[in-house]
């Protein structure tokens, strides 16, 4: 700083692009009362080194802003759909939105002077790999002189959130934010044999780009090569250092090219590089635009350098402009519309969708900075779209078909109104687990993996429901949330024993009952059956990994295992800090709902009085209740209709290691009344056969 | 004698009154009424009088015997109405201790939001439809014309399984592939919807989950159009949130559907809201599912289903859904 700079000079109140407010306040003992700003500061530039210098010309004490003529200015935020790159330049959206204000819409024809020796002799253009590369072209500038840009271009890259760097670079931008081309300018005097060659990378070819790293490429990468094949830039995506323009260029070689969108994805997303021009290169640049943005790149640099008349330019395989056949009444039936062919040209024409009569249809060719449309249901799109989505007449289309929850899904909503009528609330805890979640579980650690998760709590596919309700009892406890009956309907995931294309998915239900004892449990799964309408069902004995060892049962229906009730191993509640008994159920919906369920026929009930029998026999611990029920059943035969197990009892009259259990019977025939001595056989037959089978002995 | 019985009278009047149970006026009824009785000695001598003052004296018998029965039943019906009133009285509850809160359980407000939607769906005229969760690749993104490497499957950040070849395996990011999965195998005429669960690679904010619900539908018959499509959303718009809300297309892009559009509905207070895509199904999808384009077409739509959920309940943060804590459950 010497004296005689204007300097920009923020006061006290101004609030910095930081967000920091500037005060009145001591710096090494001396009062400040405002803050000289470097470029950064005030958002404009990049460059830290110091105290930002404005040029001559200017009036002290002038508003900075109003200094460098920048002018509060609407900057439109928009969100533009990937299949759109002609939307990403404002030459793109200014021409949509011409067409649908109905206004003209014309693009500038810059006209730079042009001297010195033709391009085409003095640089030559291969292009080596015709699907990589579509159009290679480049033109000259000599005498450069590297510098600022002027400060109105500069105020709307910065507008753009572009970062300005130097004119070479700012124009280069600003052509790309204009019309939508990416370029690339070299130092012709340090491109090998003065020409380049575009075509795929040799696997391991490494090249140092701009921002100095070394990078190894593979043959899915394009390069540009020099005439000497060494590669000076990663196609569409960064140049490279060696033939970066300086302060010493004298003569520039300007590239812009079309590359193959997929390859251009592939590469920017193996090497983690993305820039403005690789987005507009994977989505698919205009290949025709070329001259018009040669032309104003060379406007915007103007006198500082001149341009060579010539270009050196060639093509390789470019996508297919063949015209689109657009058949009215298709145009129609899809739309719902009645547009005459009149106004579908009439729509497209300002888009640039060039139309021809085709009998009573059109042909349509589809301008080149519209790579999204190449079919006539694209085409279609497009009249709909500028026609306007509004403006096309709501109907509502009459389904002659019977609106309707299947079985399963009614059956699911049954399940949920039993849980909830027993006042069980429903959970929905994430179907990952973290790896140990299963084991922690007592369970099989048969989850299946993700393959990518963001975190290691969310990478393992649930193969239970069991971790999941334990995890959500453990965090409601540690909010002091105790005694709490749960239930959850959700998918767990199972490697199939059998090869199939898919893993092993099914619908569970799961209820877990918080201080609650295996009886609860129990309970839930009778109201379940008989909300389902499943009541010849079993409950039998058995040990299952992660539930208490001597208070499970596996459920069956028809012989087949439905699923397990009793209660959760109590260690395996600890590992997962639940400090409560835990009471519980699970059921495979899958198979339950696919047995035979629901829906039973009217059974006729008898008009003759019944009799009831109430028997208490002592029976051995390791008989269950069920086993005596079913001797009870089937000794009592068809006279039998109703049969209840109301009593238990265990200790004094009765021995120890067995218990008496009390059943109500009632019989009723459909036909007379029975007999006692009728009653008295079938007591007696019953009697015998628990007796008989059993060991067990009837208490008096 | 007739001094004799009022005598009686009176005094069984007063005994009567002053009964105090019901087993004290059952033994009064016995000796007032019964064969021992006053009245029933004096009947019996009845027969040694004369013809006229028989017939006074035994007019009189019976009027003190009508009064003794009427007073006795009088006594009784007191008596009895005392006791059920003394019964009821010792049977007295205060029922305010009783009401422990017993609660039906509550259903969560993704399943309460998931069956209004089948419910809104199903009365016009639609089935609901399910799939698998863990999807492979031609389901979720190959019939749905993303072809392989495609840059649209990046709009899709997709978590992986170890299942089957490398990335062939994936948690549906879309109830999309259900679509297909219809198309497929029931054929058109077609008017579903499909509900699910889905995935996406998000870290977990108040807006994103990395699981989360979707609703979509799908109609396809031979000549549905985009009128339909746009008619369809302002049904349901109606239905769902009122009939002063609006709805709009706008633009835009999908691989599977073409026009496509992002639907908006507009509340009473004038201001948007994106709610979901839409569109007409592509061409390709109807192929890639066996059909003939130029056959049959239809429209698809999906929108997230946990925010409506937040929507109605006024919940500000989309993890409190999945955090299952029942302070949150308890209170839907």
């Amino acid at each position: 700083m010497s004296v005689g700079d204007l300097v920009p000079l923020a006061t006290i109140g101004a609030v910095m692009a930081g967000g920091m407010e500037i005060s009145r306040r001591q710096l090494r003992g001396e009062w400040s009362n405002g803050m000289l700003c470097s470029g950064p500061e005030v958002n404009l530039g990049d460059d830290h080194d110091g105290i930002l210098i404005l040029g001559s010309g200017h009036e002290p004490g002038v508003p900075l802003a109003e200094a460098l003529g920048i002018r509060a200015d609407v900057v439109y935020d928009l969100e533009v759909n990937p299949n759109r790159p002609d939307a990403m330049s404002v030459a793109g959206v200014a021409r949509d939105l011409a067409a649908r204000q109905g206004v003209p819409f014309t693009l500038p024809d810059p006209a730079p002077v042009e001297s010195g020796e033709d391009a085409s002799g003095r640089v030559s253009v291969e292009i080596v790999d015709a699907d990589l590369c579509g159009r290679f072209a480049v033109r000259v500038l000599d005498g450069i002189i590297v510098g600022d840009s002027p400060q109105w271009l500069t105020n709307r890259l910065v507008a753009m959130g572009m970062r300005p760097v130097n004119n070479v670079v700012d124009v280069s931008n600003y052509v790309m934010l204009e019309l939508g081309q990416p370029s690339h300018t070299f130092d012709l005097d340090r491109v090998g044999g003065s020409g380049f060659r575009a075509r795929w990378a040799v696997d391991g070819e490494t090249i140092e780009t701009l921002d100095g790293v070394s990078r190894t490429l593979v043959d899915a990468d394009g390069v540009v090569a020099d005439a000497e094949d060494v590669a000076v830039g990663i196609a569409g995506v960064m140049g490279g250092a060696a033939t970066e323009i300086d302060g010493t260029t004298v003569t520039v070689a300007l590239e812009m090219a079309w590359w193959d969108p997929m390859s251009i994805a592939r590469t920017s997303r193996r090497l983690g590089l993305r820039s403005e021009a690789s987005a507009r290169f994977e989505k698919g640049a205009d290949p025709e635009v070329v001259e018009l943005a040669m032309r104003r790149f060379a406007e915007l640099i103007g006198s500082e350098a001149a341009l060579a008349p010539g270009m050196a330019d060639q093509r390789g395989d470019l996508p297919s402009r063949e015209p689109v056949r657009v058949r009215v009444a298709r145009v129609n039936r899809i739309l719902g519309t009645d547009l005459g062919r009149d106004r579908i040209v009439e729509v497209l024409e300002p888009i640039g969708f060039a139309t021809s009569k085709a009998g009573d249809d059109l042909d349509v060719v589809v301008p080149s900075f519209r790579p999204d449309s190449a079919t006539e249901i694209d085409v279609i799109e497009e009249v709909a779209r500028v026609h306007g989505y509004g403006r096309i007449a709501r109907t509502v289309p009459r389904s002659g078909l019977t609106g309707a929850l299947n079985g399963r899904q009614v059956d699911r909503r049954r399940v949920r109104s039993a849980m909830l009528g027993l006042g069980l609330d429903e959970v929905m805890p994430l179907p990952f687990l973290a790896p140990g979640d299963l084991e922690r579980a007592g369970l099989a650690a048969d989850g299946i993996a993700v393959t990518n998760p963001l975190v290691a709590e969310e990478s393992v596919m649930r193969s239970s429901l069991l971790p999941g309700l334990l995890k959500t009892l453990a965090y409601n406890g540690s909010h002091r949330l105790y005694g709490l009956s749960l239930f959850e309907v959700g998918h767990v995931y199972r490697r199939p024993t059998e090869p199939r294309p898919l893993p092993d998915e099914r619908e569970y239900l799961a209820v877990a009952l918080a201080g609650r004892e295996a009886r609860a449990a129990v309970e839930v799964w009778s109201v379940l059956a008989d909300a389902l309408a499943t009541r010849d069902y079993t409950l039998v004995a058995e040990a299952v990994p992660g539930l208490h060892a001597t208070r499970t049962a596996r459920i069956e229906l028809a012989s087949t295992p439905v699923g397990h009730v009793g209660e959760v191993d109590p260690s395996v509640s600890e590992a997962f800090e639940v400090g409560e008994r835990v009471a519980w159920l699970e059921v495979d919906l899958d198979v339950l709902l696919g047995l035979s369920h629901g829906d039973l026929p009217f059974r006729p009930f008898s008009r003759y009085p019944s009799s009831d029998i109430d028997l208490a026999f002592e029976v051995d611990e390791e008989t269950p209740a069920a086993v005596v029920e079913s001797l009870l059943r089937s000794a009592a035969g068809d006279l039998l209709v109703d049969l209840g197990l109301f009593d238990v009892f265990r200790g004094e009259p009765v021995a120890e290691g067995r218990r008496s259990l009390a059943f109500a019977m009632r019989l009723q025939a459909d036909d007379r009344t029975l007999t006692d001595a009728e009653v008295a056989t079938v007591r007696q037959r019953c009697i015998d056969a628990v007796e008989g089978d059993l060991g067990a002995t009837l208490r008096g | 004698m007739d001094h004799d019985l009022d005598a009686h009278l009176a005094d069984a009047a007063a005994a009567i009154v002053a009964a105090v149970d019901l087993d004290e006026v059952r033994a009064l009824d016995a000796e007032l009424l019964g064969r021992r009785s006053v009245i029933s000695t004096a009947k019996k001598r009845l027969g040694g009088l004369e013809a006229d003052e028989r017939r006074d004296a035994g007019r009189r018998l019976n009027e003190v015997r009508a009064e003794l029965e009427r007073l006795l039943d009088g006594r009784r019906t007191e008596l009895e109405s005392d006791e059920r009133v003394h019964r009821l009285e010792s049977e007295r509850l205060d029922l305010t201790e009783l009401d422990r809160g017993r609660r039906l359980g509550h259903r969560h407000v993704v399943t309460r939001t998931w069956e209004h939607l089948e419910d809104l769906f199903v009365g016009m005229g639609y089935t609901v439809v399910e799939g698998p969760e863990i999807e492979d690749e031609w389901h979720n993104f190959g019939a749905l014309n993303f072809p392989l490497g495609h840059p649209a499957r990046d709009m899709y950040d997709t978590l992986y399984v170890d299942y089957g070849e490398s990335m062939s395996t994936l948690l549906r990011t879309h109830t999309s592939p259900v679509q297909i999965r219809v198309m497929e195998t029931t054929g058109p005429p077609i008017y579903s919807v499909m509900p699910g669960r889905v995935f996406r690679s998000d870290t977990a904010d108040a807006t994103h989950m990395p699981v989360f619900h979707q609703i979509e539908g799908l109609v396809v018959d031979r000549d549905t159009t985009f009128g339909d499509l746009a008619g369809t959303i302002q049904a349901f718009t109606a239905a769902y949130f009122g009939a002063d809300f609006e709805s709009r297309l706008r633009p835009s892009y999908f691989p599977f559907t073409e026009p496509s559009a992002e639907f908006d509905i507009r509340r009473p207070d004038g201001s948007w809201l994106e709610l979901g895509g839409c569109g007409m199904v592509h061409p390709e999808v109807l192929r890639a599912c066996g059909l003939d384009p130029e056959e049959w077409q239809g429209f698809a739509f999906g929108f997230g289903l946990d925010r409506l959920a937040l929507m109605r309940h006024g919940i500000d943060d989309l993890r409190e859904l999945f955090r299952n804590d029942h302070r949150f459950l308890s209170q839907f």
